[in-house]
């Protein structure tokens, strides 16, 4: 199945990167998330409760990260299992774009679902990977933007549950050079990451990659349960 | 009429048991000691196994034991043997490649059977098998029949190539041809039977015990035919002799064909049990059900039928492509041919009739009959052609039937396609279902409709199928590995009660009921004195079971074969008793009386002095009134009518309202009217099912979409109307003792074309004049907004 979203976050695309970079914040923020390790420089692992319809499960998930375009875009690929509950499989690509004080991220997601998910959960999928994408944006936006922060689908897409846009206070954090994470994300060594860390020049790729890939984890993982 | 003889409508004395909850099903039996397994299924459609990790799960809490397709090759046991072997073209025989009972090598379907945990509790297992960790290599997955006979298609079976398991053929394609040359007019239809899931509403379930003291097997299944299951599992899987192995089939909770088959379950926890040296109880979820038991139908078909100038048919060719699904069930191969071809005159004295079956292996769950079996397809075909036939050539779709119907007075008519019909009113069923059917008013019924914005329309299917499976002499000369008989026993007890042992199964059927009136009314005895026994090869002498219709044509010949017996000996106590010579006794209502004479004795007092044999004739008769008999039929017999849909569809939403059911059975003689009208309606309901809202759905993947009641829609009260049934008398059996035919499958061969035909009667209006089953809703919808475009 193929599925397309947008998301604005009420935040500039610093703060959105800043926050991204904290695990603790992404595992808070991805709905039944039990756990969220990055296992290489591109490759994340996530442990995620979930329920799709009467599919009960806990889903875990490895996505690989490819096509790195700070901070255009990028496109993932993973595999969730949930062992008896079944399988779901695919890739995304995922977009981010600056608009005035907000960060706009777009995805297209193509996933590939089977076992009992595709037996009993088929046409849940769609609308329970948007529940929880939204219940993600909402509370990342929280983090992000503070108590009175949320963000908001696009207009395309509006989940009865979704919360209400809110202008978020958002104060400007540490930021990264474009260039600096072209170039760190384009050859991702964790070498280069303590040489940034060390030289104070901005995230550590190490984090930053992490942090872009809970984004799209988020999105894909999410998606594909 | 005495209560409870033949012809009494009165109610089915099992219903109490089954309405107040008291039924003993297979997962009700819980033996001492007993353990849990839980089989591991693939989420692959087709995939090779490359390693399987079962060490975690071997040391999760509870495990006694897991067991893998390696274990089972290791063991040398066999697969799940094919009931039937087809011999296709050019004398090739089907391919049949292994059907493992758990796989090593490779997967074939979503749902295939990879391992079994066998743990202290249920949820145990199955946590247990969370923990197995399976590496595949996943292989492309043929799903259609398009895409697995294409030019270099993923092979299911590496040894049967362009995955066709045979390509087969009935009747003499040269002479067809020269038919269709000289026709006044040829009416061709493609068609899709859809694929649908049984649905039982008790899932399957298996306990299996070995006792080590006697080396004996005791297996409860939920089975259509526990004799069945002992040949096969006993004698082609696990070399199990008959003498040590019992099988038992007890209340079982609805069948209707897709309990007939020999399931890997069955063998698996039956292997395990003396592995573990503990009963094993394995039962399906809903899920199970879904991925594992047989489906149903899922052709596709090219129809051409040929008419002259006035509307005779001249002939018929038919091509399908039957799915088989990835492995072969037990009687699979049989279905699309001698169940399907051999009714393709349906009918009609169509002269010559050519049909070719290609039976396709694909990555889905393999396909075997289902309620009406290859039967609801010949008829869909059939029906659907001759009232295309009729629209295209202007003549009345009733009178088109009249033409070309098969008179009374023609029987027994021998068909182009191997069947002599011995029996059948046509024109009657079709007179009499019009009328129940107001045919006449239906115009102004129509315009009603219009009035409203809606379209109306009737259709009708005149149907006829082959039951009491069957002569074995035939059915073994068309491939199968079986007798197609029937066993009973009828032990008359010495206080003149008596019990049936039958080889028949119920499974919704009312057999105890029915077979109690049989024996009551042959006998002279009450009917509370009947008690009928089935569904245990250690009590039963023998049985084939019930699939077919064949119960009471089968079956019920053989209790009358063993009351003959019954009733010929007590004839002979009577004579003695009755110092009369035993060609003067006459035996009549329980009765035995010396012709012309008061002199008489009960059927209970020869009973008594049976087991008291104080004053008998002990010289030239054993004691004991207890009789064994088995039954061959001489032919099929052949169930017909004419079923009558009315429907009516509101063109804003596309959703079709059925109006009226009517239909006219010609089941032979009739033993319980309620318990034929009951299987009627069922049956009549399965086949709207298929027709509106039953679909079995696979991904291009091979994932099964509609794996459970939330996608896979069935029928309820509320989508059909309340039937008009009725029953044709007139026109008996005329080689079984009772005149029957059978009624079990009768409603879901008539239903299906007869509301197609009406919906697309009503479509027609509108100019659409093909709509693929099921009608749902959208799909009509649809039509309808293409037809305005």
């Amino acid at each position: 199945m193929d599925m397309t979203g947008e998301y604005r976050i009420p935040a500039p695309r610093e703060k959105v990167w800043e926050a991204l970079n904290d695990p603790e914040v992404l595992k808070k923020c991805i709905p039944g998330c039990q756990e969220l390790n990055k296992d290489s420089e591109t490759e994340l692992s996530a442990k995620v409760k979930s329920k799709v319809g009467p599919v009960s499960a806990t889903f875990t998930g490895k996505v690989t990260l490819s096509d790195i375009d700070p901070p255009n875009g990028y496109t993932i690929s993973g595999e969730g299992t949930g062992g008896v509950a079944g399988f779901a499989k695919g890739g995304a690509t995922v977009k981010l774009a600056s608009e005035g004080s907000d960060t706009v991220l777009s995805y297209a997601a193509t996933a590939q679902v089977g076992g009992k998910l595709a037996q009993i959960g088929s046409r849940l999928i769609d609308s329970t990977a948007k529940k929880m994408a939204n219940e993600f944006f909402g509370k990342f936006a929280e983090e992000v933007g503070g108590a009175a922060g949320a963000a908001a689908p696009a207009d395309n897409v509006a989940p009865a549950d979704a919360p209400e846009t809110v202008a978020a206070d958002v104060a400007t954090g540490e930021t990264v050079s474009s260039a600096t994470a072209k170039e760190m994300a384009t050859e991702a060594t964790v070498a280069k990451a303590d040489e940034a860390v060390k030289t104070g020049g901005g995230l550590s790729p190490a984090v930053w990659v992490g942090g872009l890939i809970a984004a799209v984890v988020v999105v894909l993982i999410l998606l594909n349960l | 009429m005495p209560d409870g003889s033949i012809g009494a409508p009165i109610k089915r004395r099992e219903d109490r048991r089954f309405l107040t909850g008291n039924g003993r099903y297979v997962d009700d039996i819980n033996r001492p000691n007993q353990t849990y397994a839980w089989i591991v299924r693939s989420s692959l459609a087709h995939a090779k196994i490359k390693r399987i990790d079962t060490s975690k799960a071997e040391k999760a809490p509870g495990v006694v034991r897991v067991l893998t397709g390696a274990d089972w090759a290791a063991d040398g046991v066999g697969g799940l043997p094919c009931g039937w072997q087809v011999i296709g073209k050019n004398q090739t025989p089907m391919h049949e490649p292994p059907h493992p009972a758990l796989v090593a090598d490779k997967v074939r379907h979503v749902g295939d059977n990879l391992a079994v945990v066998i743990a202290e509790t249920r949820t145990q297992a199955r946590d247990a098998a969370e923990l197995i960790d399976i590496q595949f290599e996943e292989l492309p997955a043929v799903v259609t029949m398009a895409d697995a006979t294409k030019k270099g298609a993923a092979l299911v079976h590496d040894s049967v190539p362009d995955n066709i398991c045979y390509d087969w053929e009935l009747g003499d394609p040269a002479a067809c041809d020269a038919q269709f040359k000289g026709a006044a007019h040829v009416t061709t239809l493609k068609l899709v039977n859809n694929r649908l899931v049984a649905n039982p509403i008790e899932p399957r379930s298996a306990i299996a015990e070995y006792d080590a003291s006697g080396d004996h097997y005791t297996l409860y299944t939920t089975s259509q035919n526990p004799h069945v299951i002992r040949l096969l599992m006993g004698a082609f899987v696990l070399s199990i002799p008959e003498h040590k192995l019992r099988v038992v089939a007890p209340d079982v909770g609805g069948g209707f064909g897709s309990k007939i088959y020999h399931y890997a379950e069955e063998a698996i926890v039956t292997w395990a049990s003396k592995k573990v040296g503990r009963p094993i109880k394995w039962t399906a979820d809903r899920s199970d059900s879904f991925m594992t038991d047989a489906q149903g139908r899922d052709h596709l078909t090219t129809a051409e039928l040929a008419l002259d100038k006035d509307g005779h048919f001249l002939a018929l060719r038919v091509k399908t492509d039957a799915n088989m699904g990835g492995y072969l069930s037990t009687f699979a191969p049989a279905i699309p041919t001698y169940l399907y071809a051999t009714l393709l005159a349906g009918l009609y004295k169509t002269p010559v009739i050519y049909c070719n079956v290609r039976a396709i292996f694909t990555n889905t769950v393999p396909v075997d009959a289902y309620r009406g079996a290859g039967r609801p397809e010949a008829c869909y075909l059939l029906e659907r052609l001759v009232e295309q036939a009729a629209r295209e050539t202007g003549i009345e779709k009733t009178e088109i039937r009249r033409r070309n119907f098969i008179a009374k007075a023609e029987m027994p008519y021998q068909t182009p396609v191997a069947l002599q019909y011995d029996s059948g009113d046509f024109i009657r069923n079709l007179e009499d279902g019009l009328k129940s059917a107001d045919y006449a008013g239906f115009a102004k019924r129509r315009t009603a409709s219009e009035k409203n914005g809606k379209l109306r329309g009737i259709g009708l299917a005149t149907y006829i199928e082959a039951c009491g499976i069957a002569p074995s002499a035939v059915a073994g000369a068309l491939g199968a590995r079986a007798g197609l008989y029937e066993a009973a026993e009828v032990r008359m007890h010495p206080t003149g009660s008596v019990t049936v042992f039958t080889g028949s199964h119920q499974h919704g059927q009312g057999h105890e009921t029915t077979f109690a009136q049989l024996v009551a009314d042959g006998l002279g005895v009450p009917v509370e004195n009947v008690e009928v026994v089935h569904g245990d090869t250690d009590r039963i002498p023998f049985g084939m079971g019930t699939y077919g219709s064949r119960s009471l044509a089968v079956g019920g010949s053989a209790i009358v074969k063993a009351m003959d017996k019954i009733i010929a000996k007590g004839k002979k106590i009577a004579a003695h008793l009755l110092e009369a010579a035993v060609d003067d006794i006459e035996f009549a209502n329980g009765t035995f009386k010396v012709s012309g004479t008061d002199k008489e004795i009960g059927i209970g007092q020869v009973a008594l002095t049976a087991y008291v044999p104080h004053n008998y004739p002990i010289e030239e008769l054993e004691p004991g009134l207890d009789e064994s008999a088995f039954y061959d039929p001489k032919n099929f017999t052949f169930p017909n009518g004419c079923h009558i849909a009315e429907v009516e569809i509101d063109c804003d939403t596309g959703e079709v309202t059925l109006c009226s059911f009517n239909a006219v059975d010609d089941f032979g003689k009739i033993i319980n009217p309620m318990i034929v009208e009951g299987q009627v309606h069922g049956g009549l309901v399965q086949g709207i099912g298929q027709a509106l809202m039953e679909d079995c759905v696979y991904g291009e993947d091979g994932q099964l979409i509609t794996g459970s009641f939330n996608d896979y829609s069935m029928p309820r009260a509320d989508t059909v109307p309340s039937f008009t049934v009725a029953a044709n008398e007139g026109a008996p059996c005329t080689h079984n003792p009772l005149g029957v035919k059978g009624c079990g499958e009768a409603g879901t061969i008539g239903a299906g074309a007869a509301v197609i035909n009406a919906v697309i009667d009503a479509l027609a209006t509108r100019g659409i004049t093909d709509i693929a089953m099921p009608a749902t809703s959208h799909r009509v919808w649809q039509a309808l907004q293409q037809s305005k475009a």
